[in-house]
């Protein structure tokens, strides 16, 4: 048995996020619009120690299965997360994030000129680039901080 | 031109950038062949910030093609006034003409709109975004004066809110130019168009000594430092009055046949002595916005 099985414990269906880059757990959390409304069962461990890592988070949803495209969004504050699908205990899918070629709804532009931040009905949409995002309406770039632009409500691609 | 909408001057390939300069030179040469050509049709002005010479030139260069045009008029007198939305606005506009132009203070607003229509849009200003049919016009005048291969080209003044120098930017990536930045530290490049051109291995190089510069360029592009972009006076005056070109200036520095540019309006960065000069191209540049807008919206209409 792990240090993580011994801190968190084992879901019965849903998803298993692990590898999650150690700190982001909450932020992870906000980007898929999980804040406990939805009735979901969460159990998160930060700081855990990883082989792999040093540290890492993980996060535990029951009754939840993250799509490809919920995934794809969680690659780009965690990009060494694995999503684990369990079904009746067992993981029955287990693949790593793959960085999209861009995100929906996910971000809100930082750039206060752009016309995403006017009440308009645009979809704030962001290019994803190597080393950060890029909005498609203005052209803005962000590379640190990515968490600090999450849009509100539940995230989609 | 293989696009329905004008954007931004990043979607305009070589190719594309060449048929309508080729287009407009025939225009010019003949305005009168092109006097039924888009008869009939309709061009919507869709103009949220004021505008002479853009506004204008499109409007003379639709009815030198035989179309009509339909203005929006001031902001203060249409329904933007009551809280409409731009996309609203569009889908309205839409329904009345074959073809919208929109300058808009928001930066990407010309995208938006393009979303929410079926006509062609034309991008006319997007705040500190783009004004990639400025960058057009601007263009034919660099080719009937220095070429637009082996050129070499200063750009001075507000080269972060300044949107022609970011349309510019992008398309003289599409020929072998050497591109000079001159501006005070905080109105240099914004990093999207910096990364832009890194991407494109533009040849680049950023200065804030003008003198310097002067003697190695064919193009000098000046732009006015603007008023209305920054967010407090204070920053405005910090910088304003940094760069004025004056006929004793170019006289020192210069090299004989350099064409000085400027989007225009000026304030005070180039002076009204440098109009009786033969380095002063920036009246042919703007003249140059009715058959190059012609090129355009017969592309695009």
């Amino acid at each position: 048995m792990t240090e993580t099985e011994l801190r968190v414990s084992k879901i019965q269906n849903g998803t298993v996020l692990d590898h999650l880059t150690a700190g982001e757990a909450l932020h992870v959390l906000a980007m898929l619009g999980i804040d406990g409304s939805g009735g979901e069962t969460v159990s998160l461990g930060m700081n855990v120690p990883s082989d792999r890592l040093g540290r890492k988070d993980v996060v535990k949803v029951e009754g939840r299965e993250l799509s490809d495209s919920e995934a794809e969004v969680l690659s780009l504050i965690a990009p060494e997360a694995t999503v684990n699908i369990v079904r009746d205990y067992d993981v029955v899918e287990k693949r790593r994030v793959e960085r999209p070629e861009e995100v929906s709804g996910v971000l809100t532009c930082p750039n206060s000129e752009c016309i995403t931040n006017a009440g308009e009905p645009a979809d704030p949409t962001f290019a994803v680039l190597d080393d950060g995002v890029r909005c498609e309406y203005c052209g803005e770039i962000v590379r640190d901080d990515i968490t600090a632009h999450l849009g509100d409500g539940p995230q989609s691609v | 031109m293989q696009q329905d909408h004008l954007l931004t001057a990043k979607q305009l390939s070589r190719a594309d950038i060449e048929a309508v300069l080729e287009r407009a030179a025939e225009f010019d040469g003949d305005p009168d062949a092109a006097r039924e050509r888009h008869a009939g049709e309709l061009l919507a002005l869709c103009f949220f910030e004021p505008s002479t010479r853009t506004k204008m030139s499109f409007e003379t260069a639709a009815k030198r093609l035989g179309a009509g045009v339909v203005d929006m008029g001031s902001v203060d007198d249409s329904s933007v006034k009551k809280g409409e939305s731009l996309a609203d606005t569009a889908r309205v506009v839409e329904g009345y003409a074959d073809g919208i132009v929109l300058r808009h203070p928001r930066q990407g607003s010309a995208k938006l709109a393009s979303e929410h229509v079926d006509v062609p849009v034309v991008n006319a200003g997007d705040g500190a975004g783009h004004h990639p049919s400025q960058t057009l016009l601007d263009l034919y005048t660099i080719r009937e004066h220095a070429g637009l291969d082996d050129l070499s080209i200063g750009i001075v003044g507000d080269l972060k809110y300044g949107r022609t120098v970011h349309s510019l930017a992008h398309a003289l990536t599409n020929f072998d130019a050497r591109q000079h930045f001159v501006s005070p530290e905080s109105l240099r490049l914004p990093r999207s168009v910096r990364y832009d051109l890194h991407e494109a291995g533009a040849q680049v190089r950023e200065h804030e000594d003008l003198e310097a510069v002067l003697p190695n360029v064919d193009v000098l592009y000046v732009t006015r430092i603007q008023r209305e972009r920054f967010p407090d006076d204070d920053e405005y005056e910090a910088v304003a009055g940094e760069y004025r070109l004056t006929p004793e200036l170019l006289a020192e520095h210069a090299s004989d046949d350099l064409a000085v540019m400027h989007p225009l309006p000026r304030v005070d960065e180039i002076a009204p002595e440098v109009d009786d000069t033969e380095y002063a191209t920036y009246f042919e540049q703007a003249h140059n916005g009715v058959p190059v807008r012609m090129a355009l919206l017969d592309s695009l209409l």
